[in-house]
């Protein structure tokens, strides 16, 4: 069970892991770099040469000022001469003008590369959060995808802005110069190879100590917006109730302890860069010793210690650049495993091996022996059987929580029953094709979600062809003309944040218009007229009468005048369907329905 | 768009910035030093080369050593000294910074956050503190170093020879007039780019909050165009910063290089004509190469301190949105709470309301006496959650007056308010938390009394009709998710009923909030609130005749102004229009 403890976004906060668990995650981290990395290989690539030129070019200009000053001079001086002279002059001008060219085509085209990348996670990303089901986002915060999706994609952007150069010149910086020490003098070159021992000891213990803080610092980044995203979205409630003071007291200790993990971040490269620094003199001080020595025992010239002194003080110049390019490398790998575990996750609704199409639905929905849960043990809908002919409408009542809402997120795949199947059209919603089964099921959820934009946008979502025509039919049709008329800006006014400018009735009313707009051959109504007057509750039902009339519908409401318009109504019990009937046999009997609605006539006037 | 200038711009961080300025200064001095010291040591090595090793005297060369590892280790511990100073002064700055933002979003008016999308708020708050942090830590310190270095490097270059300083110097001048241009060019992209990073998350956010409706109407992939989109926006953006930079990059590296190449065409013609010595030439070039890095990252620093410049601007844009709804210099004190809500001619309209029209809200008066229900009653959109949020004071009225005990609420501390008075909104926003915490979330002595907070909790459950939750897998402890997601419908709106309860309140202010409840258990919330909280002066708003039966009074709010005011009973009889807002038997029902 151990490979499970990490599988996903499982165990994402936890910050020390087996080794095991460790390679885990290490692999799919790189399996997931290596396919962003594969579309832009070629760019890469291609970066990788530029940088390799430029820093020639610019290795070149101190040589060329050294050639001018050592031979050109003389020339000019001693004879005359200003060939040199020149050729000096114009080698440096054009490494000059060939390093700038070089450094800024770099820069576009590693801002290039770091773009593409980043797009490419963006996109992925978002389109797996859309895929994964509702069962994960209701566990996975709002919060840690934004946040996934904000802080953790700055952290490997910044390793990828600067990255490649540091890395690849660094690099390059430091093979040529040891090759140049081995060839020079060997056993000064063996005193750098030791030195490589302590260096690679600190970078291990760097490594090690930094991933652990890195991920406590993507965790405790993650639970700073978590707690921001909330606090702003519930802000009327947490002014209302007085949590503001305690709520800053709450963030405060999250960014206080965010800050204690950066600090503790910065101060272990505090130690890394100095740590590195000071091998690096120790060994050219340990070179001038025994390179002293032996030029006091007349193995080895004068000159040659001179170079070798100063290619090891060359060789280490880049240290610095490489353990900035580490620290970033740490910090973009800490993310990239919580982001590959978000794309590890697998939608508890999947989609089919192969889809099966439904061009014409007509509607015809059945539960098979279904039983239903929510992943937390408690069986919602005991195990039972349904069967909801073409063009029924169906009213679906029962006290809150009797798991109305539940049966319409298993007929619109929200989720997959536990055992059973629900089929449409005699097709199991499991083998249907995702974009089919959405065309044909729509569900008016209990909910009035409205997205920030206008008006119109917000119908459209329901069929993003519509025309402006159509958009404006629906609107009509659902009596939600008038009240988007009188809005400044009409159809096109920005509804604000959630809808925030509308009332509560007027986004009732808008996402009707959506669900009309959708044209579905089943429509799932969840009490989508509750926050509605009653004439405008009146409207929506005559609406509907012409509406439904070609459909399939299931009407959730706690007010009982759809069942007016309902073919047959089911009432549910604790998850069971304890009467199923027509509106009169039921009225006219003496169950539970029968009391319900007498109940509901009398508080009517 | 008047932008202040980029000084002071940045200025305004000395606000959070001054507890940090003593460490950041001397780690600019220590910065300085390492500098020093890292130009020091080639030079040591090559006197030392050329002294005491070439002598061949083991002690000399020990001794030689010993400098050289002395050198090398101040080196390290200068730069260790730098970071220590540098780098945990800025986390601080970055935190206050961020807990203050955090603080004025929370004082901020609830209109203010109907306009700003959070994912805005959170790059803000997020990623561009980041940048300015690292600025403060890293690019202004090396800014000023750098700028140092290069002029008293330009010095130098003259006192070796005034000509070939001043071939340097000219060359350089491009660089300025380019600056000055990359400036405007960059500032306009860094600005745009960081807006357009908060737009992304703003979608991000949208696309989880709403993933129902996406899901029910199989949107993702539409959803995922319009990202697409935004994304490459920034992409773009991003692209046009690189060549921003890759532009000013070309000069900084070329003009040095051409200044190099003219210099020493001009050297040597001098040296040739005997003005100046071989030596004096060396010198020249030796410290020319050490202006080049500082030059060169003049642009990546110029970028950093444009890219803060942004941050800083947008923080402070949030920073100083006024506080309309601020507490009262002097605010009074209601000594016996008794729970009297009085609307007095008021008048509000949302500032965006078409010219012309009438307020909203156009003078609206009646009171809610101490231990009354008063039921509004309205079309949709007729403002009745409009009016409760003025009687909660998240948003203010235009004209006329709230009084709560006879104290206009503008008088009185937000807090001393809400100590009052407990609201239930359309929506129950509820946290990803335990269901005893999002009850328990208006009361104060939760740790210092938790008894008399349990009994509370008890009750406000019990009358809410929510003993649902004990049932649930951990009681009352369950974690319900992200707003209350987890929870059905009519769960989640007897939870945040249960809420409004819980705070023993004087008066409550219920929005709709029994609209997604069955008949039976919207009967028996009603006999539990008379029974219980009978004494508490209730102000409700509904949409169903059976709520409004239940209150002592009845307005009916119609145009802005309530129409007609009586018991349920005399309103019926006489107002038409009530009976067509209220009434469902009769179906030829017209006013
Ligand atoms: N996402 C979820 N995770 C766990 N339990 C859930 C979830 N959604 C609903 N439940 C539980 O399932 C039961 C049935 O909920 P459902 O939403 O189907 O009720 P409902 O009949 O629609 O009620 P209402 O009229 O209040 O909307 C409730 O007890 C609820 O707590
Ligand atoms: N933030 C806002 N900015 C501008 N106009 C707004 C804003 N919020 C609401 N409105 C408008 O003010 C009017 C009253 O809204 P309010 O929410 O008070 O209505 P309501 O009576 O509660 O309706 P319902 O019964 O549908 O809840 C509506 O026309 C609405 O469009
Ligand atoms: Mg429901
Ligand atoms: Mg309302």
């Amino acid at each position: 069970m151990s490979d499970n403890t990490v599988q996903g976004v499982n165990g994402e906060e936890r910050s020390s892991l087996t080794p095991e668990e460790s390679a885990r995650i290490r692999k799919r981290s790189l399996k997931l770099l290596g396919e962003l990395v594969r579309p832009v290989r070629g760019r890469v690539i291609l970066t990788m040469v530029v940088v390799i030129l430029s820093t020639a070019a610019q290795v070149a200009g101190p040589a060329l000022i050294a050639f001018g000053l050592n031979q050109a001079l003389p020339a000019v001086l001693d004879q005359a001469d200003w060939a040199p002279a020149f050729l000096a002059v114009g080698a440096l001008l054009a490494s000059g003008i060939v390093g700038a060219v070089l450094i800024s085509w770099y820069t576009i085209l590693s801002a290039r590369v770091s773009q593409a990348i980043l797009l490419d996670l963006r996109l992925r990303v978002f389109a797996h959060t859309q895929d994964l089901s509702l069962d994960f986002h209701e566990s996975y915060t709002s919060g840690r995808i934004i946040s996934r999706q904000t802080s953790d994609l700055d952290a490997i952007r910044e390793l990828l802005d600067s990255g490649i150069n540091q890395l690849v010149s660094g690099v390059l910086y430091m093979s040529f110069t040891a090759v140049a020490m081995v060839l020079l003098d060997p056993i000064s070159a063996l005193v750098i190879a030791i030195a490589l021992i302590p260096l690679f000891l600190l970078g291990r213990w760097f490594q090690r100590r930094s991933q652990v803080l890195f991920r406590q610092q993507r965790v405790a980044s993650a639970q700073t917006i978590v707690k921001f995203v909330e606090t702003m979205t519930g802000i009327r409630a947490v002014k209302a109730f007085r949590a503001r003071r305690r709520n800053e007291e709450e963030f405060g200790e999250k960014v206080e302890n965010l800050r204690g993990i950066n600090a503790r971040v910065i101060g272990l490269f505090g130690i890394f860069d100095p740590g590195l620094i000071l091998i690096a003199n120790v060994s050219v001080a340990v070179i001038v010793l025994v390179g002293g020595l032996r030029v006091a025992g007349g193995s080895i010239a004068i000159g040659t210690l001179l170079a070798a002194v100063l290619y090891a003080k060359r060789f280490f110049d880049p240290v610095e650049d490489m353990a900035m390019f580490y620290n970033s490398y740490q910090s973009a790998a800490a993310a990239l495993e919580k982001i590959s575990g978000v794309l590890e996750e697998e939608p508890g609704v999947p989609a089919p091996q192969t889809p099966v199409a439904l061009h014409t639905p007509r509607g015809h929905l059945e539960f098979q022996e279904t039983t239903f849960g929510y992943g937390n043990g408690v069986e919602i809908l005991p195990k039972f059987s349904l069967e909801i002919p073409a063009g029924q409408t169906i009213a679906l009542v029962g006290a809150t929580g009797a798991g109305k809402t539940t049966l319409a997120k298993l007929m619109s795949r929200f989720y997959d029953p536990t055992s059973g199947r629900v089929t449409l059209d005699g097709v199991d919603l499991r083998d249907l094709d995702d974009a089919h089964l959405r065309r044909a099921v729509v569900m008016v959820t209990q909910e009035a979600y409205l997205f920030s934009g206008t008006i119109a946008d917000n119908i459209a979502l329901g069929n993003p062809d519509a025309t402006r025509e159509q958009i404006i039919e629906a609107a009509r049709a659902v009596g939600a003309d008038t009240f988007i008329e009188a809005m400044p800006a009409g159809f096109d006014t920005d509804v604000n944040k959630r809808g925030g400018r509308l009332s509560a009735g007027q986004r009732q009313l808008v996402s009707f218009a959506r669900a009309f707009l959708a044209d579905p051959a089943v429509l799932l109504l969840d009490e989508a007229t509750a926050s509605l007057d009653i004439p405008g509750e009146r409207a929506v039902q005559n609406a509907l009468q012409t509406l439904l009339a070609s459909r399939t519908a299931v009407i959730i409401a706690h007010r009982l005048s759809t069942v007016a318009i309902a073919d047959r109504v089911l009432v549910m019990e604790q998850g069971q369907i304890v009467e199923d009937d027509t509106p009169e046999a039921l009225i006219s009997g003496t169950g539970r329905f029968a009391k319900l609605h007498a109940a509901w006539r009398n508080s009517l006037v | 768009m008047s932008s202040p200038s980029v000084f002071s711009s940045l200025w305004r961080l000395r606000e959070y910035a001054r507890p940090a300025l003593p460490r950041l200064a001397l780690g600019g001095v220590a910065g300085l030093f390492a500098g020093l010291l890292a130009l020091a040591i080639p030079l040591v090595l090559r006197e030392l080369v050329d002294g005491p090793l070439a002598s061949r005297d083991t002690a000399l060369i020990i001794g030689a050593a010993g400098i050289v590892l002395a050198l090398g280790v101040a080196e390290a511990a200068t730069v260790a000294v730098r970071r220590w100073l540098v780098l945990t002064p800025g986390t601080h700055v970055e935190a206050a910074m961020r807990n203050a933002m955090y603080e004025r979003l929370q004082d901020l008016p609830v209109s203010f956050h109907d306009r700003w999308q959070s994912g805005q708020l959170l790059s803000r708050q997020g990623t561009d503190l980041g940048l300015i942090r690292r600025w403060l830590a890293f690019g202004i310190i090396l800014l000023f170093v750098n700028l140092v270095t290069i002029v008293v490097g330009t010095a130098v270059l003259f006192t070796w020879h005034p000509l070939l300083g001043g071939i340097f110097l000219l060359i350089s001048v491009p660089i300025w007039i380019y600056g000055f241009a990359f400036e405007k060019r960059y500032a306009v992209v860094a600005r745009l780019s960081q807006d357009q990073t908060g737009d992304l998350a703003t979608s991000v956010e949208e696309s989880v909050h709403g993933i129902r409706v996406l899901k029910a109407f199989g949107r993702g992939r539409h959803a995922l165009r319009g990202f697409t989109r935004q994304a490459q926006d920034l992409q773009g953006t991003e692209i046009k910063k690189a060549k921003a930079l890759a532009g000013i990059w070309l000069w900084l590296v070329l003009l040095p290089d051409i200044g190099f190449a003219l210099c020493l065409l001009g050297g040597i013609w001098l040296a040739s004509l005997g003005q100046i010595s071989v030596g004096e030439l060396f010198a020249f070039f030796a410290t020319a190469t050490i202006l080049r890095f500082p030059l060169e990252s003049i642009g990546f620093l110029l970028a950093m301190t444009l890219d803060a410049r942004a941050a800083t601007d947008r923080f402070f844009e949030v920073m100083d949105e006024p506080i309309t709804l601020a507490d009262p210099e002097a605010p009074k004190h209601i000594e016996n709470p008794r729970g009297r809500l009085e609307f007095d001619d008021v008048h509000f309209r949302f500032p965006d309301a078409p010219a012309g029209t009438p307020d909203l809200l156009d003078g609206v008066s009646f009171t809610v006496e101490p231990g009354h229900t008063v039921a509004v009653v309205g079309l949709t959109g007729s403002g009745k959650s409009t009016l409760t949020a003025l009687a909660s004071r998240l948003y203010e009225v235009t004209a006329g007056s709230i009084r709560l005990d006879g104290v206009d609420l503008r008088e009185l501390n937000r807090d001393d308010i809400y100590a009052n008075q407990s609201v239930a909104f359309e929506e129950p926003t509820l946290f990803s938390a335990s269901i005893r915490d999002n009850v328990l979330l208006g009361r104060e002595d939760t740790k210092s009394d938790p008894e008399t907070a349990q009994k509370s909790l008890d009750r406000a459950l019990d009358v809410a009709q929510a003993d649902f939750v004990r049932r649930l897998p951990e009681g009352v402890e369950t974690v319900v998710g992200e707003e209350g997601m987890s929870l059905s419908g009519g769960q989640r709106q007897r939870v945040a009923l249960a809420r409004a309860l819980a705070t023993d309140p004087k008066i409550l202010v219920l929005d709709d909030p029994l609209s997604a409840l069955d008949v039976n258990t919207e009967a028996r919330v009603e006999e539990g609130m008379r029974r219980d909280y009978g004494t508490t002066s209730t102000l409700i708003v509904a949409h169903r005749p059976s709520t409004v039966q239940t209150a002592d009074h009845v307005v009916l709010l119609h145009e802005g102004r309530i129409h007609d005011a009586g018991t349920h009973r005399e309103l019926l009889e006489r107002s038409a229009e009530y009976r067509f807002v209220l009434s469902s038997l009769d179906e030829e029902n017209t006013r």
